[in-house]
Formats: C-alpha cells, structure tokens, sequence
C-alpha cells in the first residue's frame, strides 16, 4: 500500500463546515416552529421553497464557474443562507418574491462575489433587502398573530391566488412605531401587549434564543457576537425608555421583537462576513444592535436588522485591522494596517 | 490534582491561550515496559541529526569502530558529536535518506554491525561536583547531546550560558503533550532516579533559583513516581493539565512561570531553561556512567502495530527494521509518521534511521489516519483563533499566505507561529493551515535572504565604483605630485615660484578623493554594509595621503621663501610664526573645547595642539637665526673702507655670535630640541668672527705698506675690494717686473732694487690672493651675489650641519629599522600581490556569474581580509619610514625631503658655476677666473657634502626605496 504523504498535523477533527451550517440550520428549528405555530404554514412552505431555489441556483451558477457542483453543495452554505432568508420573509410572500431573493442572494451575493468565504455581505440579508426596496408593500405585510392561516390558505397566498389584504395586520414594532409617544394609542393595541414583549413576536424570538443558545453550546457560535449585539441594542433602548417611556420602547420588547434574536444568533454571527477577531466581534457586533436603535426608534422602516448587519459588514475588514489580538511574546498587539501604501487592498 | 494545582501560589500553575484536546491515544504503547531494541545488520548515522552545522567524520569507510567510539567530531559551536551505537565496520560515508519531511538524502555513515557490542574504554565521574561546569559542559558536546524532545538543539550550548546569564528557572519538560506518545512517560516510570541525577546535574551547571518539572496530568503513574523521587531534591513537580500543545517550550514556560519569551528571543533571555526529561537521562548517562548518546527511547505504536510499546533504539536504526521487530504488516499502515500526530512528518521510506529526536513512529493503518479530506473554503469562522497557542489570527494568516501578501502576513505576526498544528486540526474546511504558514514563512526567509543578497551585491558594485575612484583619485594625485616634484627641480634651477600650485591642485584632488571615500563610507555605514571597515581603511589612506599632500604643499611653501631674497625670508619667517601661532592657539582651544565635551578626539586635538607649538617655536628659532645672521649677510654691502668694513663685519659677526649664544642659551633653558643647533651655530658665527678678527689684524698690518690705492676706490662689497687689491698690486708687480726688466736691459743702477720691490709687490700680491682665497672659502655663499637662487644663503652653512648631525645617529637602531623594513616591504609586497590576485578572481566570478553565491561571498571575505592585511601592511611601513624620516629629521634637523632639496640645489649651482667657468674661460681676467674657479671649488665641496649627508641619511634608515 502506498504510504500517504502529507503534511502535519495528521489527525484533525470529523468536524467539516457541512456539518458546521447543518447544526446552524437545525438551531432554526424551534423559530421555524414558533412562526408556524403563530402565523402558519406559510414560514415551512417559503423555507422549503427557499433551499430548492437555493440548491437550483448554487448548482447553476457553480457548473457556469466550472466548480465541482456536488462538493460545494455539500457545504450546505446555500441552504443555510436560503433557509434564513425565508425566516425573515412574510409567511404571506408569494413563490417569485422567495425567488428573486433567495436567487439574488445566491448568485448575485455570494457566488459571484468568489463563493463561500469571499462574500463581503451577508447573502440573505443582502435578498432581503433588495425584496423590501423592490417590493415594499409585500415585504411588510405580517400575519396578525394568533390568526394562522390554514395549510390551504397558505398555499394560496404561495401561489399568489388568495390576496393577502385579509389575513394581514401591523407587527409590534409597526405598531409601536406608529404610535410612539401617544399614550392611549400605545395602550389601545394589544398586540404590544404580550408575556414579557410583542405579542407573538416574544415567542418566535424566545425560540430563536433557545436555538442560539444550543448554537454557543455546540461551539458553533462564540458569545461575542449575539452578546455584543442584544447589548448594543438593549443599552440605548434602556437608556432613552427612561428618559421616556411614551416616545421609546423598553430594552426587553426591543430585543424580543421582529427579527432581533434571529438577527443576534443567525445573522450577525455568519462568521464569513463579521469580523473575525473575539474583540472585533463585540464591536462589530454592538454597533449592529446600536444602528438597529437608531433605525427603529427614528428611521423610516419598523425593523432595521437587515440594514445594520450590512452596513456593519462594509466595516468588518476595518475592524478588524484594529483588533489584532496581542500575539504570544509581543508587548502589544499591531494595530491597523502595516503601511499606508497598502491600505487600500487586501 | 485540584489539590497540586491550588495547594500554594507559588505551585501556581497558569494557562496560556488556546490549546486543543485531540485523542490521547496513549494508552495503546504506555502498558509495556521499554524493551531493548532490535540490533540492526546495518546503522545509519546522518551527520546532522540535530540543529546546527553537521558533524564532520572522523573515520574512513572500512574502519572497524567500537561502541562508544566517536565517529563524527562537532564541526563549529552549534553542533554535535556522533558515536558508534555498537561495534562493527564502518561501511560508507554517503548519501542516504534521512529524517526529513521531503524524504531528501544526506551524508551519513553507514556502520555494518557485528553483533558483537563491544564497548570502548569509557569511564563516568562519580562524583560530578568534583569537576568544573567547564568539564562538564565538554563532557557534554563530546556525548553528543541534543535536545531529545524533538528540536536536536545541541544541549551543551544550552547549558553553559556564561556567567552574565543568571538563570532564575530551569523547566525540565515532561509534558509529552503529543499523542500516541510515551516514551517520556515510560522513561519516568522506569528510571526516575537517573533522571534526577541528571537534573541535578543540570542544577550544577545552571544554578537555577527554582527547578520545575512540568508533567501533564494524563500521566498519574509517572507523576507519582517523579515526585518520589524527588523527595529532599530541589525540585518542584507541577502538574499541568492536559492540553496540546503545552509541551510546547514556550507554552510550557508560560503555564510553569507564567512569563513569556518574547518574540524571536530565547528562553534565556527572559531567565528560563527549558530542557527535555529524556535529555537529562542522556545527561546522566554521559557524565556518572561515561556513556555518550547511543540510543534513545522511542515509543513505537499505532494500530498497524501488532505490538506496539516502546524500545531502547540504537540510533542509525532504520524504521524498517523497528517495524519488522515491531510486527508491523507493511500491507496494512497507511501513514507512517516520525514524531508525534501533530507535529510529525510522514515517511515515505521505512530506510530512514532512527536519529536522536525520534521520539516516535506511528504505523498508523489507513481507518486510524485517513486520507485528508479534501480542503474546503475557509469560511473564518475563527475556531483556529480561539485553539493558537500564540493568539494569531490563523484565518487572516492563511488569507494572506494563500494571496501570497507576505508583508500582511508578518504584520499578523506570521513569524511566531509555532506550527503546532491546533488551527489545522480544529478547521471545519480541513485546511491543511500550518502548510500554508510554513510556504509563507518560507517565503519570507527567502526574501529576506534575497534582499540581504541583493543589498551585499550593492554595497559590493558601491565598493567597488568607490574603490576604484579612490584608486583614481589616488594615481592621480601621485602623478601629480610626481609631476610636480619634477617641476620644481627644475624651477629650483631657475625660478622657484610655480611648484605651490601644482602641489595645491595635487593635495585638492587627494583631499577630494578623501571626501568622496569618506561619503561611501557613510553611506555604506547607514545601509550596515558588511565591508565597512574596508572602506573605513580606505578612507584613512586616503586622509594620509591628503595630508601628506598638504604637508607637500606646505613643504613647498616653506622651501619657497627660503629660496627667496634674505629680507623676503625674515618677512616670511615672521609671518610664519604669526600664522603658526595663531593656528597653535586654536588648535590649544579646540582641544579645550574638546576636552570640555568629552569629545574622543581631545587627545588628539591635544598632541596636535603640541605638534603645533613645537613648530611654531621652531620657526620662532629660525625667525632669531635668521635675523641674526641677516645683518651678518646684508650688512656686508656697502663699504666704504675695506678696514672700516672689516671692523664693521667683525663687529656684527660678534653681535651675530652673541645673539645666538644667547638663544642657544634659552634653548637650553627651555630644553629646546634645537638648542644644540643653535649652540653649534653660535660656534660658527664665532669661529667666522674670529677669522674676521684676524683678518682686520692683517689688514691693519698690510694698510701701511699699502697707502695708494686703498681709500681710492670704495668697493661694493671685501671680497671686491680683496679682489681689486689683488688685482692692483699683481698689476704693480707687473709694472715692477717690467720696469725692472728695462732697467736691467738698460743697464740702470736701480734695477736691483725695482726687482727687489717687484719681489716684494709679488709677495704682497700672492698674500692678497691668499686673502681673497680665504674670504672667499669663509664667507663665500653669503659673499656671491652672482647666483641668483643662492641656494647656499640659508642662515645655517650645510657643510657644518649635516656630518656633525649623522654622527649621532644610532646605528644598531637604524640597522635594526632597516631590518624591520625590508621585512614589512616583503610582506606588504606578497600582501597586496595576494589581494590583487583574489581580487581579480573576485571580479572574474562575479561577472561570469558562473560561481555560487556563498563562495563569492567566502571570496569577497577573502579579498576583504587581503586588502586589510595589505592595508595593514602598508600601514605599518609607511609608520616606519615616517620612524624613520622623523629620526632624520631629529638628527640632522631636517627631513629627508629638505636633504635631497639641498642636494639638488648645490649639485644645479654647481652645474651652473661650471657652466659659468666654462663660458668665461676665454674672454674673462685671470682675476675672475680664479675667483670663479674658487667658487666652483667651493659649491663642489658644498655640493659633495649635501649628497654626502643624503646618502648617508638615507642608508642609515634604509630608505633607498
């Protein structure tokens, strides 16, 4: 038998980052099961929906790149990035908008950009925006909660045959939005008015914690990045709802609605586009949870994660050219790049 | 454990970042005890089986050796000795494969074994405190000692750090963090006690302040057994907890001391000693049992392995026969790996000898160590930052390495990766990482290399362009100063007014070729060029040779005025002085202002500052002389009496004579170097007075017989007026003779007394030839205006100076000196003919191209240290001949330059008198030739002197060349 011939180490773990986005995947579970439960089936259809289109368009675009198609499939990348998308969709959401998304995110974000590890922004998020600048009004139409449509209903709102006017209302957020700083209004909508948060919203995000936090104890994920960023969105939250509590929401509805948890655990954390150091993580990561104040509480659209996670991915080389841990045997750590003629590229 | 971890704060045991916990694996070869190994029919012992230069042979093949037996010397400082590790012959000394990753061949000595064992005489130290460290440390390179953990560093230069080195702790390594292996844990199980005996060997040569064992808590056996052993020692068992890659030495040293090396430093430099438990072993055995390193114990395992365990190896053993005694089927391994799982490299054949950091071989079949699955996208998810012992970023690391930008990757500290192989094993993509740093650390040395090649080719070509304009430079202000010289013997001849400008343009061109060596200098300085000292050499030659120039041209300027009409020369001297004082002055405050700031150069500033009183009262001296003897020479003009000018002469010369009896006087006083000089001037000016005296007493005696003709003419000048005399009175003594000859044909009565007064005029006119003779001898430069260079006018008469002063040279010293020179000429000769040589072989290679790089530079050496033996050389015998030309100088007064000058000018007046006598032979008086011909007596004396004292200047201090 020929000896093999190979370079040390020789042993390393079974571990392979198929196995790595699975585990992501599988963390999304208890979510994808929240929403089902409170705003149908719609969520499951979108999901699946979703990683065909994913799988479709990755394999498409790879065999055009001249990759191997079925090893890169087996990373799991695209399924993973189709699957968060779909979360974050409307379970209202008709089968072309999933599909220009969850497209777009593929071969547009990632594929031509290099393929897995060579794409500055986030892929899903990078659909998702595009869809809530494209189509804004089917962006935004939630199911009430508690008013789950039937699996027939939402396989009509799928296929686009049952409008969506009848089944839809405002999202906490939406709401609080719209009122803030009106007292009575506030008080007037009990949607605002759940366990803790949202009503239904504290549920669906309840369960993306539990899936993070299986996630941080996997060691697929470090604490850094959902800490930095339940922090950062929960400091200038607590801070101005003392100030005043009419015009701005409390910390714990902040970071229990819309897509906060999915955002901390799933989005923010997809390690190809943060930055990659633990301290740079923190900081990459508050100023995503800080930008989504700002926008919440005084920009134009009721949830801003999308926004903020690509805003903050443009910074992430940045970041973490200042956060160079200090290496074993230096005084301190190099900060920055090495010279200014290089600044540019990397 | 808990307990040995927290028990104290001084048992502290701290972490260090990262680490992984791969499967231990250790259990499959720790059961059994160590067992002898096989006994090979052939050992193959590579050269260089540790860290450093490899060891040089010191048998021949077909040599019969015994066990023990030196078969390889150390071969420079980082180096180790090789012994035979049984008896037998050796069979080659060639290429063999070797224990390196690419399978590559090296030198080794094959040693067919004779199965006999058969020991060379060898003898331990008992007791080891009885020797010095010094011995030890002997003992120690001579057993051939290297790090036994993995490294090879040789172990002596690790033990014997000098005495500025305090080390604070000594950290024996038991970590053995890899897996699979347990040969270190076997080893402490089963021979504790010598391996204390060698720590505390270690102790002895170190002199730590604390000892630490490090042993990793998946080793309770071993750990137990230690620290039994360790009762009543020194020594501080730690357990550390089990984490690779903490047997890492640096990670060691942080987890048992919490400090760290800092980057590219060794342990040493933060007080810490890191030495392996197996090189202790090896330490004991060399020093009490006398045993050099023969063998080691290496752990043979992996489940291709039917008996894996470890075994007492001899070194040279080839693995194949440790797998064949192993029950290895070579049908079922996939992976052979020397050295642990982590940090080993695979064989890809089993002939490769088992060296003195084989602490492991993994038969490992294809289900154990699989075929790396293939690399997939890094997707940075960081697992390989939070696992890097050194906290690196490796995902950066690898993005820059794989995008080839090296500077990035050294700016992420590329260089500190210790390539323990944590991040490659943790990649989810299964990038094989620690390949990709090591490309890249590749790289980086190669640039580095590259670019400390190309800066040597630089400052070689700059060196070089600096060197051959300096030799320009340098030919050209020789020539010039040649040319010069040439021109100013002939302006000597005629007129001597042109030879400063040359000389000045001369001493230019050196002075600028000077700057220009001192700028290369410089330049080479600031880019730390490794031939600096040659330039610094070629610089101060060039200075000498500038300064040299400088001292010509002034040479020139002082031999100009001297030239130059008496009164010119008393202005000159004078402002000489003016100018030498007032350079010795601030020569006086710059050496004050030196000394104030310190400056290095005081001492010099200072001499120089002496140098240059010295001179200035010389030429003070020569200002005294010359005016004293001015009046002696010029006052002699105009006369109107020839008595009232002879008292006149006899009055200055006695004010001459006193004048300078009184300077000699204060020269005395002063210790004056010249006041001998001065005293034997005052003896001339007196001996010339006294002669002057005497002449008045004849001319008083003579004025009365001679009444007529004396107060009617008023000569210039009283050799003229002797002249005119003698003329007068030999034409009276032809008048008389003619008369008398009239008389007697007619028969006059008086013609007996005209002949008698005829007889008497004669006399008279032969006395007054005497006379004018005479003058003429005593006085006779100073008294011939006729020669306009009157080179023979200088204040002090050659003719007495030069004999008198070679008298007092040494001639044991000067034939010594003459010696000393004719050695130093030789070896400067063969010096510089030496240099020349490389130098051009040197030049050969570098544009043929066609010689490797390291020879070039062996040759660029070469030539380096040729020229600096030359310069040496050269150095030395231009400090002799400066001896030499400084103790004429002392002797005579004069430096050897001034001799020649004076022999050339008597030899050209000489030429020109002759020429003179020659033209007037036919058309002159009788008068005048004489006078001429008494002249030209004269300068040949004069002038026979001068080449006498030159030749005999000159062959005192053997300086013909």
């Amino acid at each position: 038998m020929a000896l093999i011939s190979s370079t040390s180490p020789h042993t390393t773990v079974s571990n392979n980052t198929g196995a790595f986005m699975r585990q992501v995947i599988y963390a999304t579970l208890p979510g994808l099961a929240v929403l089902t439960w409170q705003f149908g089936w719609g969520t499951v259809i979108n999901v699946l929906w979703a990683v065909v289109v994913a799988l479709v368009s990755e394999a498409l675009i790879l065999k055009a790149r001249g990759r191997p198609v079925a090893f890169y499939l087996k990373d799991y990348s695209a399924v993973l990035t189709a699957v968060l998308l779909a979360l974050a969709l409307p379970p209202t959401s008709p089968w072309w908008l999933t599909l220009i998304g969850v497209g777009f995110a593929i071969i547009v974000a990632k594929q031509l950009y290099g393929g897995l590890g060579m794409n500055p922004f986030n892929p899903a998020m990078v659909g998702y925006v595009l869809l809530l600048i494209s189509f804004p009004v089917a962006m935004t139409q939630w199911i009430a909660p508690g008013e789950a449509p039937s699996l027939a209903q939402s396989w009509q709102l799928f296929t686009g045959q049952l409008p969506v006017d009848g089944l839809s209302g405002a999202t906490p957020l939406d709401t609080f939005r719209t009122w803030a700083g009106n007292d009575s209004e506030l008080a007037s909508h009990g949607i605002l008015d759940g366990q803790f948060a949202g009503l239904g919203w504290e549920w669906v995000n309840l369960a993306f914690l539990l899936g993070g936090l299986y996630l941080i104890s996997r060691k697929i994920i470090t604490w850094h990045i959902p800490a930095g960023f339940l922090g950062g969105l929960a400091l200038p939250a607590l801070i101005a709802w003392l100030i005043n509590p009419v015009r701005f929401s409390d910390p714990v509805f902040q970071i229990f609605s819309g897509g906060a948890m999915l955002g901390a655990f799933f989005i923010a954390t997809d390690p190809v586009s943060a930055a990659t150091s633990r301290s740079g993580r923190l900081i990459y990561a508050a100023l995503i949870g800080v930008l989504i104040w700002v926008i919440r509480s005084f920009g134009g659209y009721p949830d801003a994660v999308a926004f903020s996670v690509l805003l903050l991915n443009l910074c992430a080389p940045f970041i973490d050219y200042y956060t160079q841990p200090r290496t074993y045997g230096h005084n301190k750590a190099n900060r920055g790049t090495n010279s200014a003629k290089q600044g540019g590229g990397s | 454990m808990i307990r040995t971890l927290f028990s104290s704060r001084s048992r502290k045991v701290y972490d260090f970042h990262g680490g992984i916990h791969p499967p231990e694996r250790k259990a499959l070869s720790n059961g059994t005890a160590i067992v002898p190994g096989p006994m090979p029919a052939q050992l193959i012992l590579p050269l260089n089986m540790h860290i450093g230069a490899p060891a040089k042979p010191l048998v021949e093949p077909g040599e019969r050796v015994l066990k023990g037996q030196m078969i390889a010397e150390p071969s420079g400082a980082v180096s180790a000795a090789i012994h035979a590790p049984t008896s037998g012959t050796v069979s080659a000394i060639g290429p063999r494969a070797i224990q390196h990753p690419s399978g590559m061949d090296a030198i080794c000595i094959v040693i067919d074994t004779d199965g006999k064992d058969e020991w060379i005489e060898h003898a331990g130290v008992a007791d080891y405190t009885e020797r010095s460290p010094g011995e030890l440390v002997d003992t120690i390179r001579h057993s051939g000692i290297a790090g036994m953990g993995g490294a090879g560093f040789p172990t002596s230069i690790k033990v014997n750090l000098g005495d500025h080195q305090r080390v604070e702790e000594l950290v024996i390594n038991a970590v053995e963090c890899e897996p699979y292996i347990t040969a270190d844990d076997r080893l402490m199980r089963e021979r504790a006690d010598e391996i204390i005996a060698g720590i505390n060997i270690l102790q002895y040569l170190l002199n730590p302040r604390r000892t630490l064992i490090g042993i990793e808590d998946n080793k309770p056996e071993a750990i137990s057994i230690i620290k039994r052993a360790c009762k009543g020692c020194d020594i501080d068992v730690r357990v550390v907890p089990t984490k690779y890659p903490s047997g890492g030495e640096k990670q060691l040293i942080q987890l048992l001391t919490g400090k760290e090396v800092k980057s590219g430093q060794l342990p040493a430099q933060v007080g810490v000693v890191c030495q392996n438990v197996g090189t202790a072993y090896a330490i004991k055995r060399a020093v009490i049992d006398g045993e050099p390193l023969l063998s080691r114990v290496t752990t043979l395992t992996g489940e291709g392995v039917s008996q894996p365990g470890n075994m007492e190896v001899l070194l040279g053993t080839p693995v194949r026969d440790l797998l064949l005694h192993g029950g290895v089927d070579p049908d079922n391994i996939g992976r052979l790996v020397m050295g642990g799982p982590m940090m080993g490299f695979t064989l890809h054949n089993p002939a490769v000898p088992v060296v003195k950091t084989t602490n492991c071989i993994i038969a490992a079949t294809l289900e154990e160590l699989p075929e790396p699955p293939p690399e997939q996208p890094c997707i940075r998810c960081g697992s390989c930052a939070d696992v890097c012992p050194a906290n690196l970023l490796p995902q950066q690391l690898y993005w820059h390495a794989k995008n080839d930008d090296l500077e990035k990757a050294q700016h992420h500290n590329l260089m500190d990766c210790i390539e323990c192989g944590a991040c490659a094993y943790v990649c989810p993509s299964h990038i094989p990482l620690v390949q990709y740093y090591r490309y890249a650390k590749a790289e980086v040395r190669q640039q580095a290399a590259e670019q400390v090649k190309a800066d040597k080719a630089r400052q070689r070509f700059e060196a070089r362009q600096a060197r051959i304009e300096a030799e320009k430079a340098e030919k050209e202000a020789r020539r010039q100063a040649r040319l010069e010289a040439n021109r100013k013997k002939k302006v000597e001849t005629s007129a001597p007014s042109v030879d400063t400008v040359a000389l000045k343009q001369a001493s230019l061109e050196a002075s600028k070729a000077y700057k220009a060596a001192v700028k290369a200098a410089k330049a080479a300085e600031a880019e730390g060029a490794a031939n600096i000292n040659e330039l610094k050499a070629e610089v101060d030659r060039l200075k000498a040779e500038a300064d040299k120039a400088k001292a010509a041209v002034r040479d020139a300027k002082d031999a100009g005025p001297a030239a130059a009409p008496t009164e010119d020369r008393v202005g000159n001297l004078k402002k000489q002085v003016g100018e030498a004082s007032t350079a010795y002055k601030a020569a006086v405050k710059a050496a004050k202002a030196a000394e104030e700031n310190g400056d290095d150069n005081a001492a010099d500033l200072r001499a120089k500052a002496d140098e240059l009183k010295a001179s200035a009262d010389k030429l003070k001296a020569e200002l005294r002389d010359a005016k004293a003897s001015a009046p002696a020479t010029t006052a002699a003009a105009p006369q109107a009496d020839p008595m009232a000018d002879l008292k006149k002469q006899v009055g200055d010369a006695s004010s001459a004579y006193k004048a300078a009896v009184k300077a000699a006087k204060e020269a005395e006083e002063n210790g004056a170097d010249n006041a001998a000089e001065l005293r034997s001037q005052a003896d001339e000016l007196k001996a010339k007075a006294d002669q002057l005296k005497a002449d008045l007493r004849d001319a008083k005696a003579n004025a009365p017989a001679t009444p007529t003709p004396a107060p009617a003419a008023a000569p210039a000048d009283p050799l003229a007026e002797l002249k005119k005399k003698v003329g007068e009175v030999s034409s009276a003594y032809k008048a008389a003779v003619k008369a008398a000859k009239e008389a007697d044909e007619n028969g006059a009565d008086n013609a007996a007394e005209l002949r008698a007064e005829a007889d008497r005029l004669k006399a008279e006119a032969d006395h007054w030839k005497a006379e004018l003779r005479e003058a003429k001898a005593s006085a006779p430069a100073p008294a011939t205006p006729k020669t306009p260079p009157a080179p023979t006018d200088t204040p002090k008469a050659p003719e007495t100076e030069a004999p008198q002063a070679l008298k007092a040279v040494d001639p044991e010293v000067a034939a010594k000196r003459q010696k000393r020179l004719k050695a130093l000429k030789t070896a400067y000769n063969m010096a510089h003919k030496q240099y020349k040589e490389a130098h051009a072989a040197l030049e050969r290679g570098e544009r043929n191209g066609d010689i490797p790089a390291e020879e070039l530079n062996a040759m660029e050496r070469k030539v380096d240290k040729l020229k600096g033996k030359a310069d040496v050389a050269r150095d030395a015998l231009d400090a002799l001949v400066e001896e030499a030309k400084a103790d004429i100088r002392a002797h005579t007064g004069k430096d050897l330059k001034t001799l020649k000058l004076e022999a050339a000018r008597a030899e050209s007046a000489l030429a020109d008198k002759q020429r003179e006598l020659e033209q007037q032979r036919d058309n002159a008086s009788e008068v005048n030739l004489e006078a001429l011909s008494s002249e030209l007596q004269a300068l040949e004396a004069e002038a026979q002197i001068a080449r006498m004292a030159l030749k005999q200047a000159v062959e005192e201090q053997g300086l013909q060349d």
